[in-house]
């Protein structure tokens, strides 16, 4: 009696996350397990047949699996034994100075950017490997050549590049999603602007609007805010957190930390190697913000003192 | 005005000339939109010294110049292609030592050739009253591969020449194309030496596709507007060298560059453009 209360009281304050893991409860659902596999329930545990079946949805493994990574420019390392795990359905924010491998480890999660030792996997693939059309990805503002000939629509479009194939043109479907997205980010009324005309906050609701007719599983944004404006701000993470509720893993990174507490579910502190990842409570720390900017760190407003 | 266009008409060397200066100008004019676009004019200009060397030897060998020459600027577009996505030395310094060098080797080359020949002075400056039967068929062939290929893979070659690292990223094979465009901007240069000449050809890439870049916000008007300037100005600047009796590589350039300041001065495009910049510049210090 006294063990069986024991037993119950311990199955009771399992935190969330086991509880969400099969192999903790399997023998608590073992009875009605035969109905729901009736072929393979009796020979086979049931831990066993749910990891199978969400690996076949292709829910098991996480969205991002680093170990030991290392990566850089012409021999001189850049990411230096980055180890971190991203799962599914994650909002992560990559915050770091200038200079510490932001850029270079969204690259190298995008399959764009080699990976010199350890081990990486994207959507359960290697990075160089993975279907490309799961994975968007927006560039830093710095690096795209904004006095080029293209409209807004004409940018949005070339999302839709990658699932077309070589030699097809664009459908009419495909220039439908187009003008969805474009409402979806308020830029429909500036399709026919040449994007060198456009605003900082209207360039990259542009390149968020292209990276989601992408329609990924996955998406990555290289400093998604510099250089827009507060209103520009709140509609592109209102937008990311609807896709992000929607089932689309985020990854971005942002040097401004005002944002950071506010809209991100996990952070990871980057300079060179991960100084800290988790929620921002447990990892915005006077300590790891320090650690991670050096001796000047960027504090948030109103959150922490001023540094004597 | 009919007499005009009609007269040189009656000489066979001028038909030959006006095909020919029609497939060069369309070629020169549809590559030059990436050349410029992608700021590769350096390259297109030293593709065009390299590939003397080729020509030369091919003379010495009694080969097709042609040939000699596509093949050693092939070669060097996909030798430059390699130092650019690999090196640290900057691409300009690695262009301005290796092409000036194979360039020396052709001059070099030739002066060990003694009988002096007018043939190889036609590469230099460009002679396009010379082409005969054999050099329509090649500048003609040669014309609708390049052409071809710019149609079959537009959008993939407009993706990757607005925004490379998105485009690698969706999975475009970025080196694939870059390199495929060397390899068309090589062929096109090759084809084009018989109008302007090596130390002129660069002028027949760039000069009608920034003045179509003056005109218009899009890319694909960029590329009509570019194909129509080169194709009259290679045909205007073709009859106004018969005319006037001046050579016609230089004409032809002048006649481009003439588009070029017109363009200029009715350029809806650029008080617009220059005060986007000046509102990217002032949001960018405003973020700071």
């Amino acid at each position: 009696m006294t063990e069986h209360d024991v037993e119950h009281h311990d199955h009771t304050h399992v935190s969330p996350s086991e509880l969400a893991a099969p192999a903790d409860h399997s023998h608590s659902v073992a009875p009605t397990a035969p109905h729901l596999h009736p072929h393979e329930g009796h020979t086979r545990g049931t831990t066993a047949v749910i990891a199978e079946a969400l690996r076949a949805r292709g829910a098991a493994e996480p969205a991002v699996d680093f170990e030991g990574v290392c990566a850089g420019y012409f021999g001189r390392d850049v990411l230096d034994e980055v180890t971190f795990e991203v799962d599914r359905g994650d909002f992560v924010g990559i915050i770091g100075p200038n200079g510490s491998g932001k850029s270079t480890l969204l690259k190298a999660i995008a399959g764009i950017h080699p990976i010199e030792c350890g081990a990486a996997w994207v959507l359960g693939a290697e990075p160089s490997d993975v279907d490309k059309r799961r994975i968007g990805y927006v560039p830093q503002a710095e690096s795209v050549n904004w006095s080029f000939p293209v409209t807004v629509s004409d940018v949005v479009l070339m999302g839709r590049y990658g699932r077309l194939g070589l030699f097809r043109r664009p459908s009419v479907s495909d220039r439908a999603i187009v003008d969805q997205a474009l409402a979806e980010v308020g830029m429909s009324q500036w399709r026919d602007s040449q994007i060198g005309q456009l605003s900082g906050g209207q360039q990259q609701r542009t390149f968020v609007a292209r990276a989601l007719v992408q329609e990924p599983d996955l998406l990555l944004l290289d400093e998604p805010i510099a250089g827009v404006d507060a209103a520009s701000q709140h509609a592109i993470f209102t937008l990311l957190e609807k896709r992000n509720r929607a089932g689309t893993t985020i990854i971005a990174s942002t040097h401004d930390l005002s944002c950071v507490a506010t809209w991100f579910g996990k952070v990871l502190c980057l300079n060179h190697h991960v100084i800290a990842f988790g929620p921002p409570d447990e990892v915005l720390t006077r300590d790891t913000l320090a650690a991670t900017f050096g001796s000047h760190p960027l504090l948030i407003g109103g959150q922490e003192e001023p540094r004597p | 005005m009919i007499h005009w266009l009609a007269d040189p008409m009656q000489n066979a060397f001028m038909v030959r000339a006006l095909v020919a200066a029609t497939f060069i100008g369309l070629t020169c004019s549809v590559i030059g939109v990436f050349v410029v676009l992608r700021n590769l004019s350096f390259i297109g200009d030293g593709l065009a010294h390299a590939s003397f060397a080729g020509i030369v030897i091919a003379y010495m060998m009694k080969a097709n110049l042609y040939v000699g020459g596509l093949v050693v600027a092939v070669l060097t577009a996909l030798g430059i292609g390699s130092i650019a996505k690999r090196s640290e030395l900057s691409l300009d310094a690695a262009i301005g030592v290796l092409f000036t060098a194979a360039f020396a080797l052709g001059v070099l080359l030739m002066s060990r050739a003694r009988s002096y020949s007018s043939d190889l002075q036609d590469f230099l400056f460009g002679n396009i009253l010379g082409v005969d039967r054999l050099d329509i068929i090649l500048v003609v062939t040669l014309a609708a591969f390049v052409l071809a290929i710019v149609m079959l893979l537009y959008k993939e070659l407009l993706f990757s020449s607005f925004d490379p690292v998105m485009a690698q990223a969706s999975g475009l094979p970025t080196d694939f194309l870059y390199y495929l465009l060397l390899v068309l901007l090589a062929v096109t240069i090759i084809v084009s030496l018989q109008a302007a000449g090596i130390v002129l050809v660069a002028a027949l890439l760039v000069t009608p596709a920034a003045t179509a870049y003056q005109l218009t916000t899009r890319f694909g008007t960029m590329m009509v507007v570019s194909a129509v300037v080169g194709v009259v100005s290679s045909v205007g600047g073709l009859y106004l060298s018969y005319y006037l009796d001046a050579a016609s590589g230089a004409t032809i350039v002048l006649t481009a560059t003439a588009c070029f300041f017109m363009a200029l001065l009715f350029s809806p495009r650029r008080r617009s453009l220059l005060s986007a910049v000046l509102a990217s510049r002032r949001a960018a210090v405003r973020a700071r």
